[in-house]
């Protein structure tokens, strides 16, 4: 099964959640991964420490006009919704930073003068921790796109009993790519107005997309009691509490996994694991 | 006029609890929330809203099911996946077409080779935009469409409302709360910016988003400082940090303690400052003047904004 970990706010604890439950799962004997879809600031191998034996750069296709061949009518310039080709008078100009790779102006273009070639915009590494397999994208610095590389590192997800997905945080396209195609989403918020504010997005973007969901909260006893009211009045089911523990934090500030810092914590993972495969199992009952 | 950035890289470092608090030092600052995509500052700040605007930030294709006659070329050009079909069955006629308003890009190459004309590729809503009134001064902010896209075109929207506020109302900064990351609208963010402060945390993860979310700044040349939040957490981390700030070049404008008042101001709809007079106030005032200091030396330099 494919459990994505999200949430509106950052810093939450997504990252700790993903970790320490594909570990957790590992440890039960079934098959694991991990994928950092945090392509922007991924985190998850700073816990994992996984042995990376893979790298696979990420490109995009961006044009590149044969001037020769180019008649200067404008098609390419007209058709580009993202001002990434210009044609001015004799001259037509590629800005190949705002490309999204559509392909469209070498298609409209009457006269072949526009080939396209790959732009690389990050990276995907592939490695192992342990029991755990693992996966991360990396978005190079100064670019804007981060979903293509996204894209790239569910494309390369293995098949494994348990795939468990670190979503970057917010509510827009990334966050989407992310999670698209998951069984189930995680929702970690923590009970605070900027946590309830965001979860609120959050879920209005996973029922959006139409994906059975669940809320984790973290650090459950600082804040106010207004984020356990809200799933309780929409019906949304809390899989999970994680206490305000300064243990956990510090064991996080140095870049362990909580189940180990803090060994009571298994418990709460496998009751986790346990509350998410009864959410799944009418589902997979379900399908033919 | 001065733009001061606020980032972080790493999510839920205090970016907000600090904009929220340098808000109401200020005295005479515009605020613009520019993460469009989960803000927060209005939750503080309680804003009354004086204009409010719709934000498109491109167009979006939909077939027109009349006109369609199944040729899948749309489904050919899309480099997306946004084209799907259904095999014709019971109660329809033929094979039909549809975009998945999520996965598409918004190219508009279906619309362009479609032979019927049947794809109408029109401006998309994508959000909403808001000049507003706070006990801190005006503040611009926006709400991106849920599972929207285009958040960088309205982020610069934001800050360029909140330039022209800021021009009109003869105030002398814009305070500009970003988003986590380095993409799209951390990017469109910073551009230009005068100064960029970075809260980080005394975490592997926080170092380590700092180290990324500083090479962006350094890319588009914004001067930086930061300071570490929750500093008292891993008191050898922290140093370790400002050792890594300083041989990066980054000056350190200061710590601030972890201190739960931080959530109870929070939950008061107050800043840090408003709510609590001394301990981790102290420690925000402090910073404040010491980003005021730099905001006011002369090597920062508006770039492309002097007047």
């Amino acid at each position: 099964m494919r459990i994505a970990i999200a949430s509106g706010k950052g810093g939450t604890g997504k990252t700790t959640l993903a970790t320490n439950l594909a570990v957790a799962v590992s440890r039960q004997g079934r098959s694991a991964a991990y994928l950092d879809c945090d392509v922007e600031e991924p985190n998850g191998h700073l816990f994992l420490k996984p042995a990376l034996a893979e790298r696979t750069p990420v490109a995009i296709p961006v044009p590149r006009v044969i001037e020769q061949a180019c008649e200067q009518c404008g098609q390419c310039g007209a058709i580009c919704q993202y001002s990434a080709i210009v044609c001015l008078g004799q001259k037509v100009l590629v800005y190949p930073e705002l490309c999204h790779g559509c392909g469209g102006c070498a298609l409209a273009c009457p006269c072949q003068a526009i080939i396209e070639v790959p732009r690389e915009i990050g990276v995907v590494e592939r490695g192992q921790a342990g029991p755990v397999q693992f996966v991360h994208g990396l978005l190079n610095v100064g670019e804007a796109q981060s979903p293509p590389v996204i894209k790239a590192v569910r494309a390369a997800a293995p098949d494994v009993d348990w795939l468990v997905i670190d979503a970057p945080p917010g509510t827009s396209c990334p966050v989407i790519t992310a999670v698209l195609n998951s069984d189930f989403v995680v929702l970690v918020t923590e009970p605070t107005p900027f946590g309830l504010n965001d979860l609120i997005l959050a879920v209005e973007t996973v029922r959006q997309l139409e994906l059975p969901f669940g809320v984790v909260i973290n650090r459950a006893d600082v804040g106010d009691g207004r984020v356990v009211d809200y799933c309780a009045a929409e019906q949304i089911p809390v899989l999970l509490e994680i206490p305000d523990d300064r243990r956990i934090a510090e064991a996080y500030s140095r870049g362990e996994l909580v189940i180990d810092a803090v060994p009571e914590t298994q418990a709460a993972f496998e009751q986790l694991q346990a509350r998410l495969e009864e959410s799944l199992l009418p589902h997979r009952t379900g399908e033919p | 006029m001065k733009e001061l950035v606020i980032i972080s890289g790493k999510g839920g470092t205090g970016k907000t609890s600090i904009v929220a608090a340098f808000a109401t030092l200020a005295e005479n600052a515009v605020l613009a929330d520019c993460d469009v995509d989960a803000a927060d500052l209005h939750l503080v700040l309680d804003p009354t809203i004086v204009k409010r605007e719709t934000f498109s930030g491109g167009s979006q294709a939909r077939i027109m099911p009349e006109r369609c006659t199944a040729c899948g070329k749309c489904a050919e050009v899309c480099r997306f996946d946004a084209v799907s079909s259904r095999e014709a069955d019971e109660g329809q006629r033929e094979k039909a077409y549809r975009i998945d308003p999520i996965a598409c890009e918004g190219c508009g190459v279906c619309a362009w080779f479609c032979p019927e004309e049947a794809i109408e590729f029109a401006p998309a809503i994508n959000g909403e935009w808001f000049v507003s009134e706070t006990r801190a001064g005006p503040m611009v902010h926006a709400k991106l469409g849920i599972a929207e896209e285009n958040s960088g075109k309205l982020v610069s929207l934001v800050r360029e409302r909140a330039r022209e506020t800021a021009k009109s109302r003869a105030r002398d900064l814009v305070l500009i709360d970003g988003s986590p990351g380095i993409g799209c609208p951390v990017i469109a963010s910073i551009t230009g910016a005068d100064l960029a402060l970075v809260v980080t945390e005394p975490t592997l993860s926080g170092r380590h988003d700092l180290e990324r979310v500083s090479d962006l700044t350094r890319h588009f040349r914004v001067e930086t400082l930061i300071c570490i939040n929750k500093w008292d957490i891993n008191e050898n981390l922290t140093l370790n940090i400002e050792a890594l700030a300083r041989r990066r070049g980054l000056k350190v404008a200061g710590r601030v303690r972890y201190d739960r008042a931080i959530t109870e101001a929070q939950i008061r709809m107050q800043s840090i400052t408003e709510y609590a007079t001394d301990g981790v106030t102290a420690d925000v005032r402090q910073l404040w003047a010491n980003v005021l200091e730099t905001l006011r030396s002369p090597n920062v330099t508006a770039t492309g904004t002097t007047n």
